[in-house]
């Protein structure tokens, strides 16, 4: 293999890894913050005993986040070092406000979230809560104008090969920027709203944890069915701009090879990148026209328009996209059918619902990770959309060296997410501490009450059976 | 140098000297929580370990946060700098990177894994020790020299590895601990503290040692270092440095033999890593590349510098604020109970 594809490979499954525990952190903080929120408001303590179960798993998740986070700032050095000198006046800054405006923020206020229940007033901790999931957010803001401005760039001039800026606001507002972030936003909200309901479905399954499996229930629900349908028309948006600014990518995406009337849709098909066609296509003549133009009989732009060195490789962009587009239209009918339920009362008793929800748990970070498949791949053969190409971005590093680094991270990151993971999957399994138990075996429901509140605040040995 | 005049020249200054404060407060900040896994080694009982761990778990994200910083600041205003140097220091830099993986993890999944918790114990431990090797062996690699031509790495992967870098690979698991122990020293009570007094005197001695061996190897082996310390007058003004560090050495001894000496012996141990890299930065200077690229070389635009600055200008204050805050909130001596899980 080539220096170049190791390179790539490497970086593609640093960041895949990485995106996952972010994705997840976004929303899980803005949730945990509402939790907190509504306790203070209402004074239920179900919403603190939740709070602080999901802020165990948030640690967790962040630390994971963290730790696979570091090797991306210096992974644009080491292996990215032409594309760091090129892009770095641009890009450089950008990247330099997510870690002042987020990151310390989010590192330092989880410090007080995790270890300041005895020490700071509730205010403090509701306080934490919030700023944690605002440096979530603002760390998303920062790292995905980064990204738009290489899909999208703007604002600068080049001299001698090299990005320099003249409008900060221009590259940071890059004309592909506010779709991704809102998208990308959106989709991790989605994302752990339906980790949320997959837990509450579970607990409600094995009859324990009712009170608190009931808001899980709610809120996941809500947020699927209003935030589900406002994700179709972000997506949709920002396809149309994607159409306006990188049309080749979005001919990869439908696998659009030949511009010969209106486009059909492209349902399923092997798009068969040597001889430029798609084998066993099923399509609906027009529709693709009527979705990327807003026109019965728009023209779309193919990918026989730009010149071969230009085109992206159409296969894995083709699966990727529609991975994507099919999952976000599954968890809109899942939010609606659920928001039917909830209208009917049954939300936490029709058992093939909470099933479904159960087994759905991890499609939002697939359907992340496909679309930043599509986006990513749809951009090549560039790093930087029209300016510098991939193959010329990279650090003088023997393909021996960069294949030894990659087997490095693939072992470590294979080994230590995988039992991270393992590890959340077996917090969720004893649930929240101090809930009401109904134990499963028995049937019976317990009172309400605190079934480990003398050692409430130590961190006690996991060794007793899970709840569920 | 004499032809940059204004912005041109004192941009690339100021800027150094924020990469130069962010991996200041990376050496001191994650030094002593690296120190710590490495003293896991000497503390078997579990008991002494969790405690220890409780003892930096609510600053060890925010201090890691500055290693990012580090990277991201070296990116963001000598992004020709970084673009040489982190090709040139592959290797170590790779492995640094793994071995965090490690021992972060560590702080969250040890508690969820008890008590089959031992492979934690040792992840944090080896990866503590790995990672501090691996800086002590950047820093090494980037005093010795790096070959550039055209603007780019020229060298091989293991260009780094001289006697003098394992020197400073070893001489900053010494100060690591060092500063792990002292900490241990001002965050806990009864024989664990007892314990770390005695380790940091012999510690204390090790960091000594490796400063005089440093001091008398580096000038020999490059000649602008020792042109830059030994030229009259320099030797004059930059007297105060060893003065200093045989100052902090004193009080650093006195505070571990004495509980009640007035500066505890961690804040002395900080302040001899502060001299050593403050000696460091003195040697090294102008060059951010020994021997070739300076600060003004390898600068960003002066707009992207000037952008950075500001937003450094009014988010730094906050961000120190709010990491006294917490330490703050946190002082004192580790309760038993303290813990979330």
């Amino acid at each position: 293999m080539t220096a170049v594809l190791l390179a790539r490979l490497q970086f593609a499954f640093t960041i895949s890894v990485h995106i996952i525990f972010p994705a997840f952190t976004i929303g899980l903080s803005a949730f945990i913050a509402t939790l907190l929120i509504l306790w203070r408001r209402t004074g239920r303590d179900h919403y603190h005993r939740l709070a602080r179960f999901w802020t165990k798993i948030f640690a967790v998740s962040f630390a994971m986040g963290v730790v696979s986070g570091i090797p991306m700032s210096y992974e644009f050095g080491s292996n990215w070092s032409r594309f760091s000198e090129v892009a770095g006046n641009v890009i450089g800054p950008l990247v330099g406000y997510e870690v002042l405006t987020a990151f310390f923020l989010e590192a330092t206020f989880l410090g007080v979230l995790l270890f300041g229940w005895k020490r700071t007033p509730p205010w403090l901790q509701a306080t934490a809560a919030v700023l944690v999931a605002l440096g979530t957010a603002m760390s998303a803001f920062w790292i995905l104008s980064a990204n738009s401005w290489m899909q999208t760039p703007a604002g600068h001039v080049m001299r001698n090969g090299v990005a320099y800026p003249v409008d900060w606001l221009a590259i940071i507002f890059n004309p592909s920027f506010p779709y991704r972030l809102l998208h990308m936003l959106t989709a991790a909200y989605l994302t752990t709203s339906l980790v949320v309901l997959a837990v509450g479905a579970r607990y409600l399954l094995a009859g324990a944890f009712k009170e608190e499996a009931h808001t899980m229930m709610r809120m996941g629900v809500g947020m699927l069915a209003i935030l589900g349908p406002v994700q179709l028309l972000l997506g949709d948006q920002h396809g149309l701009n994607t159409l306006e600014h990188q049309p080749a990518k979005i001919a990869a995406m439908e696998a659009h090879w030949h511009d010969t009337g209106p486009m059909d849709l492209v349902l399923f098909a092997l798009p068969d990148q040597r001889a430029r066609v798609n084998r066993a296509e099923i399509a609906i003549p027009h529709l693709g026209s009527l979705i990327l133009t807003h026109d019965w009989n728009g023209r779309v732009p193919s990918l026989e328009d730009f010149p071969a060195d230009a085109q992206p490789r159409v296969p894995i962009i083709f699966f990727a996209f529609r991975t994507m587009v099919g999952i976000g239209l599954f968890l809109i009918a899942l939010g609606l059918t659920g928001a039917v339920l909830w209208l009917k009362r049954r939300l936490f008793t029709a058992r093939w619902y909470l099933r479904t929800a159960d087994w759905a748990w991890p499609l939002g970070f697939v359907a992340i990770l496909a679309g930043w498949i599509t986006t990513e791949n749809g951009r090549q053969p560039y790093v930087i959309y029209g300016i510098l190409r991939t193959h010329d971005a990279t650090s003088p590093i023997a393909a021996s060296t960069l294949a030894a680094s990659l087997t490095g991270f693939v072992l470590v990151y294979g080994c230590v997410f995988s039992i991270g993971v393992y590890y959340i999957r077996k917090m969720i399994r004893h649930g929240p501490k101090g809930a009401a138990v109904a134990s499963a075996a028995t049937g019976h429901d317990l009172p309400n009450q605190p079934l480990a509140s003398a050692r409430e605040s130590t961190r006690e040995s996991r060794s007793e059976p899970p709840v569920i | 140098m004499n032809e940059l005049v204004g912005a041109a020249y004192w941009l690339p200054l100021v800027c150094g000297g924020v990469i130069a404060l962010a991996i200041a407060m990376y050496i001191v900040l994650d030094g002593f929580d690296l120190g710590l896994g490495i003293l896991f080694f000497f503390f078997p009982r579990e008991t002494d370990r969790d405690q220890m761990m409780n003892s930096v778990a609510p600053f060890w994200d925010g201090n890691e946060t500055w290693l990012i910083l580090g990277g991201t600041g070296l990116f963001v205003t000598f992004p020709h700098a970084y673009a040489v140097v982190m090709p040139a220091l592959y290797v170590p830099l790779i492995a640094m990177l793994l071995a965090l993986v490690f021992r972060g993890v560590a702080f969250e999944f040890r508690w969820v894994a008890k008590p089959h918790h031992r492979k934690w114990d040792i992840a944090f431990a080896v990866g503590s020790l790995i990672a501090t090797l691996c800086q002590g062996f950047m820093l090494g690699g980037l005093l010795g020299g790096t070959k550039v031509e055209q603007g780019q790495f020229a060298g091989g992967a293991f260009d780094w590895l001289t006697p003098f870098t394992l020197l400073c690979g070893l001489g900053l698991v010494v100060g690591y601990t060092l500063l792990a122990a002292t900490w241990l020293v001002l965050k806990m009570t009864g024989t664990l503290e007892r314990r770390a007094r005695r380790m940091a005197r012999v510690l204390l001695i090790g960091m000594l040692a490796f400063i005089v061996v440093v001091s008398v190897w580096t000038p020999l082996q490059f000649e602008r270092i020792g042109a830059r310390w030994f030229a009259w007058p320099n030797i004059l003004f930059l007297s105060p440095v060893p003065a200093a560090t045989a100052l902090f050495a004193w009080a650093c001894w006195r505070g571990l033999a004495r509980s009640r000496f007035i500066f505890s012996p961690f804040y002395s141990a900080v302040m001899l890593f502060v001299i050593a890299y403050i000696g460091l930065v003195i040697s090294t200077y102008p060059y951010i590349v020994p021997p070739s690229i300076t600060v003004w070389d390898a600068a960003a635009a002066p707009s992207s510098q000037r952008f950075v600055l500001i937003g450094i200008a009014i988010l730094l204050p906050f961000i120190l604020g709010y990491t006294i805050f917490v330490y703050y909130t946190f002082r004192g001596k580790v309760r038993a109970d303290e813990g979330y899980h």
